[in-house]
């Protein structure tokens, strides 16, 4: 039986986001079931994101918006699951929908109930620092853009016939108060889980003051403060006396890796981040100088690009203090002031004017519910439990986990976590892609080239929200008079059903060949009237809009004159520009099937199979004469997990894999093509035509043999010094001799986290300290010393690092004006190591040496860069599209990446990142065509002058010299309309289309004409 | 000069500073009317020549705004932006315009009360400059 070609997801947070348009764009049907009334989850609360400081909002909104309108996700809010039938393949949700009390197909989110509504209530999107109304929206970016009412608060629903004024203002007659809570059923063949996680509440731990004191805050309720569509409106202000803080506190792992009371044994993994985000933007946000000191027990700044962010945020002056807080008390001025103890044993006193909890996270109650409900197993920490080798696998099949569900993540990870779990889902159903999605038909398209203009103009009173300030009838009536304006007409609602309708009848009838819509926003309603007009049989591109509400009524409330000629001058504005506009062709490239793998390692394996496995075929190349990269050389996962086991079973599937053909001995020699048609030369001289193509080429492992490194350790010198890599060959083999080691040291560090090489490796600390709890297992009478400077072990692997010092361990911390020296005598090892505690120096004999010399990134990794157009960052990783959202993307497109050439990692991320990079791959290779952008570049050859000042400029490398002319050419699928090229061009050469200087300077025109503007 | 209301031309980039305009709507900022806004893709997209062309067709003032350093949706085009307009602004104090009708800044979608803030800075100014005549065609 054919599988159902539906998904559920479970959650809306920016992985069930992520998974849900994954799933769409490779040809599947999802059902986004969220619980709260809009999607966004926790990105939409933040202020900024590290460590590229981007806005939360900005970068998020497009992702959100892409899913509300995207055909084949339908969203379904206020919603959950109770109950679970069927099995992987044809699953049926029983799923219970909430009253919204406000009818989503009529609310035009002109925000009339929320400012009639006398009722006003702590606003839980602010954590209660501000107020909302009974009838609101969650937050002005929300998705869906409805509002809602609140059952628990509003006066009607209290006491029917009490208030109601949000019925008699709603000008929608969108207010139902009759809504009831209805039970609905989904079919779907997989299920993704992605309900994130909730964070730890610091109640229950007295010493933070929490909820006692007023101006102790968690680092989430500060976000809130910092953002500027925030309850302060992004002032900086501390919640007691609306003060400016001057001095504020950041109490790290509050309720994260400790056993006391409520807390929990795990590390929150991204905490660390936050708070210095959070200190680096407060002191942007303030005036005059903010002092800002983190309390921490280790800096875990272990992913990509984030030791450069703790090392720029250290030099700015942020202080790091290493200690757990005692206590806070507060003092008669709303101060608080912090006790603490430093590793000197020194109690020390200070005084902040804020302290912020840098409160971890723990499995939503909900979470825990719905694993009941779906009979999936969770983990000692209440993590959704999944496999090491399939991060998504949840113990149920059909059933996948991503994001914070399964285990701390943060947002990249999280997002890479959601393609992996999409590929795992399409991997059970695609044989029925493309069975359950939408197709729209339309008519054919008019040709109206020959035509001369006939602007049709429709004006939108937005119910009231226009018309009461604009004068909507003058400006349709100012609007008949402007030159080849041939129809116009005022709508109540021109984004309603019935008017969109009746827009499509009156172009046919009239024949309009342009369109002016004068209402609300284009980042919002623009596609919705494109589309109306391709139901006419019109060029999408045909259509201009004037923002009359959003950015003139709305904002000109009090000077309704003013606003009245302004939407004229709009108005105006817009007829001149889209006079000159052209159809612009539907661009789209045709897509070659097969997929390009580089790199034979665990990632590129995984990549290569997961995309194989759904029928496309794959050409798998490695450089060297044996798959499986560095997992060869592991002895075990930090679970536990024998790797070679897992690697001989995958390395048998790729060789006998009848859509894999394994290239080995082979490196990239030539890439020409872009998107959907590749052509890619080899080593051996043989051709591939392929699609897409992912770059999983590895990292290589450092050796501490570089002499002008400062620190060696007698590598290569002494034959008991070894690398941690090494210490796993003799694992391997067998040649541990535990009998005659009695004391061993480990070294952290060793060659990260330096000026010469400043990244940290992330892996390292987790494979010093599960091999030296291996080799106290062998015999637990040996002495092991870790040397070390902040003990990584993040997430759920902070296990290891309390089963190490349970079992005697001992940790010894230096900074860097304290490294090891080491020296020997007769061959012996004699190790000078700082003790913090004690303040000096001590003296070990180790028989045996360990350095955790870390992960660097391929030599050659620049070199194939520049063949695929992509980047690298500063340490020599690939650099992908973007850090946060598009993780697994390059900039250049249906190029990907995985594995260690993107930052070191561990085998189980490595595994997760390429079922990513190929979830992604499949939203290209799912479709015989996929759509290029129709707003390009074009070169007039016969200005241009060949200087070549575009190509510099294009951040797309679509430009490039035309062999055969001598000028420059536009590569129109690798062009995206920026028009960075087109203001460059010293010839006026170059125009992007409908976008070039004629459109844009008779709109500057237009809108200066004297006649209306004032006097 | 009392009653002297200024034209602007506004370039915003579509993905961050119309945007932001179109949060101070959603918020009720209230700013002054004087602001004619021009959507283009990138504030890499506004060239010398654009500006030039609203200054010579009769606007007092000439606002452009992008992402903020970082936030470019297409990477690098604000940068850009800002290299241009430090050398266009070089050549308008040259010939004699003054530096504060041109005008440039970094709006990120969620700053609304930013971007009303600005206008009404831009606004005041440019009313306390006076009518620009320097570049007009008529002249």
């Amino acid at each position: 039986m054919r599988p159902k070609g539906s998904v559920l997801v479970v959650g809306g947070g920016i992985s069930g986001v992520q998974a849900s348009l994954d799933l769409a764009n490779s040809g599947f049907f999802v059902h986004l079931i969220e619980k709260k009334p809009s999607i966004g989850g926790k990105m939409a609360q933040l202020d900024k994101t590290f460590p590229t400081n981007d806005c939360s909002a900005c970068i998020l909104s497009p992702k959100l918006v892409e899913a509300g309108r995207h055909p084949n996700i339908k969203l379904h809010t206020l919603s959950e699951i109770v109950e679970l039938k069927g099995d992987v393949g044809d699953f049926t949700a029983i799923v219970k929908q909430y009253p919204r009390y406000i009818d989503t197909s009529k609310c035009i989110a002109c925000g009339a109930c929320a400012e009639k509504c006398p009722k006003k209530v702590e606003n839980e999107f602010d954590f209660a620092l501000g107020t909302r109304k009974s009838a609101y929206i969650p937050y002005p970016q929300a998705v869906p853009l409805k509002y809602l009412i609140d059952k628990e608060s509003c006066i009607w629903l209290k006491n029917p016939g009490r208030c109601g004024f949000c019925q008699k203002v709603c000008p929608a007659g969108a207010v139902n108060f009759e809504d009831t809570e209805k039970i609905i059923q989904i079919n779907a063949g997989a299920v993704i889980i992605s309900t994130g996680y909730t964070t730890f509440n610091p109640q229950s731990l007295d010493y933070t003051g929490y909820k006692i004191i007023p101006n102790v805050v968690t680092a989430l309720e500060f976000e809130r403060i910092l953002s500027p569509s925030g309850p302060c409106m992004g002032h900086l202000e501390r919640p007691s006396d609306k003060k400016v803080p001057k001095k504020i506190a950041w109490l790290q792992c509050v309720g994260s890796r400790s056993m006391s009371r409520d807390s929990k044994p795990y590390c929150s993994s991204f905490c660390c981040m936050y708070a210095i985000k959070q200190a680096v933007i407060s002191r942007e946000h303030s005036k005059e100088h903010l002092s800002a000191s983190i309390f921490y027990m280790d800096m875990r700044t272990h992913g990509k690009d984030f030791e450069a962010y703790y090392n720029r945020a250290k030099k700015s002056g942020i202080n790091f203090i290493k200690a757990r807080v005692h206590n806070i008390v507060p003092t008669h001025e709303g101060n608080v002031i912090i006790r603490y103890s430093t590793p000197d044993k020194k109690i020390n006193y200070e005084e902040f004017d804020l302290a912020v909890l840098s409160t971890g996270i723990e499995t939503d109650l909900s979470t825990i519910n719905l694993a009941r409900h779906l009979n999936i197993e969770l983990d000692d920490n209440n993590f959704i439990k999944t496999e090491t080798f399939n991060p998504s696998k949840t113990s149920r099949n059909g059933i996948f986990v991503c994001g914070n569900a399964g285990s701390p993540k943060d947002i990249p990870q999280s997002v890479m976590d959601a393609s992996a779990a999409s590929v795992n889902v399409s991997g059970f159903i695609f044989q029925s892609r493309w069975e359950d999605t939408v197709n729209i038909e339309r008519p054919k398209e008019r040709n109206i080239s020959a035509e001369s203009p006939k602007i049709g103009v429709f004006v939108c009173h937005c119910g009231i929200n226009i018309s009461s300030v604009v004068d909507v009838k003058a400006v349709s009536e100012y609007a008949r008079t402007l030159k080849d304006v041939a129809f116009v007409q005022d709508n109540i609602f021109s984004c309603s059903q019935d008017t969109i309708g009746q827009m499509v009848n009156i172009i046919k009838e009239k024949s309009l060949n342009r369109v002016v819509v004068a209402s609300c926003s284009p980042r919002t309603h623009e596609a919705l009237f494109q589309e109306t007009l391709e139901d006419a049989g019109l060029n999408r591109y045909l259509f201009e809009m004037a923002n009359i509400r959003d950015q003139d009524s709305w904002v000109h409330k009090d000077n309704p004159e003013k606003a009245t000629r302004k939407a004229m001058d709009l108005v105006r504005m817009a007829v001149n520009r889209v006079r000159s506009y052209n159809a612009l062709p539907f661009n789209s490239v045709g897509v070659n099937k097969t997929a390009l793998v580089i790199g034979a390692g665990v990632a590129g394996i995984t990549a290569a199979l997961s995309i194989a496995d759904q029928g496309f075929p794959v050409v798998l190349v490695e450089r060297k004469d044996r798959l499986g990269g560095h997992a060869n050389k592991f002895f075990m996962t930090w679970q536990g997990d024998d790797v070679r086991k897992y690697l001989d079973n995958i390395t048998e599937k790729v060789k006998n894999h009848p859509n894999i053909t394994l290239k080995l001995n082979n490196e990239i020699s030539d890439v020409k093509g872009s998107v959907g048609r590749f052509s890619t030369t080899l080593s051996d001289g043989s051709q591939i035509d392929h699609g897409v193509a992912i770059v999983a080429i590895g990292g290589e492992s450092y050796k501490p043999k570089d002499k002008n490194l400062p620190h060696n350790y007698l590598y290569n010198q002494n034959p008991n010094v070894m690398t941690l890599l090494e210490l796993d060959q003799k694992f391997l083999k067998n040649e541990i001799d535990a009998k005659n080691i009695n004391t061993a040291v480990f070294i952290h560090c060793v060659g990260s986290r330096i000026p010469q090489r400043p990244y940290c490796s992330r892996v390292c600390c987790t494979h010093a300290i599960q091999r030296a709890i291996e080799l106290k297992k062998q015999k637990p009478l040996m002495k092991i010393f870790m040397l070390y400077r902040d003990i990584r072990t993040f997430g759920v692997i902070e296990r290891l690092y309390t089963e190490a010092r349970e079992l005697g361990i001992l940790f010894l911390r230096h900074d860097t004006e304290h490294f090891p020296v080491v020296t020997e005598e007769n061959k012996k090892i004699i190790v000078l190591a700082w003790d913090e505690v004690l303040q000096t120096n001590i003296e070990i004999h180790p028989d045996m040496l360990v350095l955790a010399s870390g992960v660097r990134p391929r030599d050659d990794a620049k070199k194939l860069a520049m063949l695929f157009k992509c980047a690298i960052n500063q340490d020599g990783y690939l650099l992908e599209a973007h850090l946060k959202l598009r993780p697994v993307d390059f900039a250049t497109e249906g190029i990907f990446l995985a594995g260690l050439c993107h930052y070191p990692k561990f085998i189980d991320e490595s595994v997760s990142q390429a079922m990513a990079a190929a979830g992604r791959a499949l939203t290209i290779l799912s479709k015989d065509v996929i759509p290029a952008e129709s707003i390009v570049a074009n070169v007039n050859i016969q200005k241009c002058a060949a200087c070549a000042v575009c190509i510099e400029v294009c951040p797309y490398k679509a430009i490039s010299m035309d062999e055969k002319t001598g000028k420059a050419i536009v590569n129109e699928t690798l062009c995206k309309g920026c028009g960075a090229c087109v203001a460059g061009c010293r010839s006026d050469a170059i125009i992007l289309k409908n976008i070039g200087n004629i459109e844009i300077i008779s709109a500057i025109k237009a809108g200066l004409e004297e006649t209306l503007f004032f006097n | 000069m009392e009653n002297f209301e200024p034209k602007i031309i506004a370039f915003l980039c579509t993905w961050c500073s119309y945007a932001g305009a179109d949060l101070a709507g959603i918020s009720r900022f209230q700013y002054a009317p004087n602001i004619r806004i021009i959507k283009t893709p990138c504030s890499g997209r506004v060239s010398p020549q654009m500006i030039l062309a609203a200054l010579m067709q009769g606007a007092d003032g000439v606002l452009v705004s992008g992402c903020h350093p970082g936030d470019c949706h297409y990477m690098t085009g604000n940068l850009f932006a800002r290299r241009r307009f430090a050398l266009l602004k070089g050549l308008l104090e040259f010939i004699g315009i003054e530096k504060d009708r041109v005008n440039f800044t970094w709006v990120s979608a969620s700053e609304g009360e930013q971007f009303a803030k600005i206008v009404n800075e831009v606004t005041k100014k440019i009313k306390e400059l006076g009518p620009n005549k320097k570049l007009l065609y008529e002249l």
